[in-house]
């Protein structure tokens, strides 16, 4: 057995347990642990396709940044699990019924017949030495998907304010500035001048 | 000798195992956007599989852009469900009936 099928089936093996582990947790901390298990298992199966560009964004923006949003978020709220579980027993035969089923089906569609086997798709050989998947990556998405790599951007920037606008809380009583009024305010409003008297001399 | 049809495979378990996901959690919404993000690497590794074996790069920029929007869904997703725990102080979905749907 040639090394990239003991690894490819020692990641697919963590993969898939990472992911039976993230839907089966008590603690939703653990399933985002295993869930950032699961993101580097499949990191290092892109690695394997020669997918690198790809295989270190997943890591760099899912473990990175989505899975420590997730953690921050779970560990911020105060929830109470026990009423989260209900259910779990309940909806264990249906689910796994409904997931073997679907299992099943696609794996009868990928292997029966052999539409996906080596005839049709023969195995590519490996890249030649110097060839750099990010420099071609880019130069695709740079050329043919501008536009939606800006329209992607846009998205990003969207999901900003969002989320910001979601969570942004007014609190009652919180002293705090209203730049608004500080520059519209005007000089009628601060100062005022007063006619008097000159007042006779002190004294004399 | 691997084959496509390994990596389709995976991507078809791992695709099955986020919809039992699904079934089973169904109370607890965080586990929910995790069960989708799972789904979405499924797909994710799908579309590398096919680029790979096709010798056509399209595929890489796609799965680029589905963790673009994977990633300003996570953020729009925890934010809603930060606001509902504030204000309902539950995220337990069977008590979130307000549309009465």
């Amino acid at each position: 057995m040639p090394i990239t099928e003991i690894v490819f089936y020692a990641f697919s093996l963590v993969l898939v347990g990472a992911a039976v582990a993230v839907i089966t947790s008590r603690n939703p901390v653990y399933s985002a642990l295993f869930l950032v298990l699961a993101f580097f298992s499949a990191s290092a199966i892109w690695l394997l396709l020669e997918v690198e560009f790809l295989a270190i964004i997943l890591i760099l923006v899912y473990v990175g940044a989505v899975m420590v949003l997730f953690l921050f978020v779970i560990m911020m709220l105060d929830i109470n699990l026990a009423p989260l579980k209900e259910g779990f027993i309940r909806y264990l035969p249906a689910g796994i019924a409904v997931a073997a089923l679907m299992a099943l089906e696609l794996l009868a569609v990928v292997w029966a017949k052999g539409t996906f086997n080596t005839d049709a798709f023969p195995v590519p050989p490996p890249h030649p030495e110097g060839y750099s998947n990010t420099k071609a990556v880019g130069e695709l998405l740079f050329n043919n998907y501008l536009l939606a790599f800006e329209a992607a951007g846009v998205i990003l920037l969207v999901a900003i304010i969002a989320a910001i606008a979601l969570t942004l809380r007014q609190r009652t009583g919180a002293k705090r500035q209203n730049p608004a009024l500080q520059v519209r305010v005007r000089r009628d409003e601060r100062v005022r001048l007063v006619k008097m008297d000159s007042e006779p001399r002190q004294g004399s | 000798m691997l084959t496509l049809a390994h990596f389709l495979s995976l991507g078809a378990i791992l695709f099955c195992l986020s919809v039992a996901g699904i079934f089973l959690n169904r109370k607890n919404v965080i586990i929910l956007l995790m069960s989708i993000e799972l789904m979405l690497l499924a797909v994710n590794m799908n579309f590398v599989a096919f680029s790979r074996f096709l010798g056509n790069l399209d595929g890489q920029v796609f799965v680029f852009f589905i963790l673009t929007v994977a990633a300003a869904e996570a953020a729009i997703g925890l934010a809603i469900l930060v606001v509902l725990f504030r204000n309902r102080n539950t995220i337990n979905v069977a008590e979130l009936d307000d549309l009465k749907g």
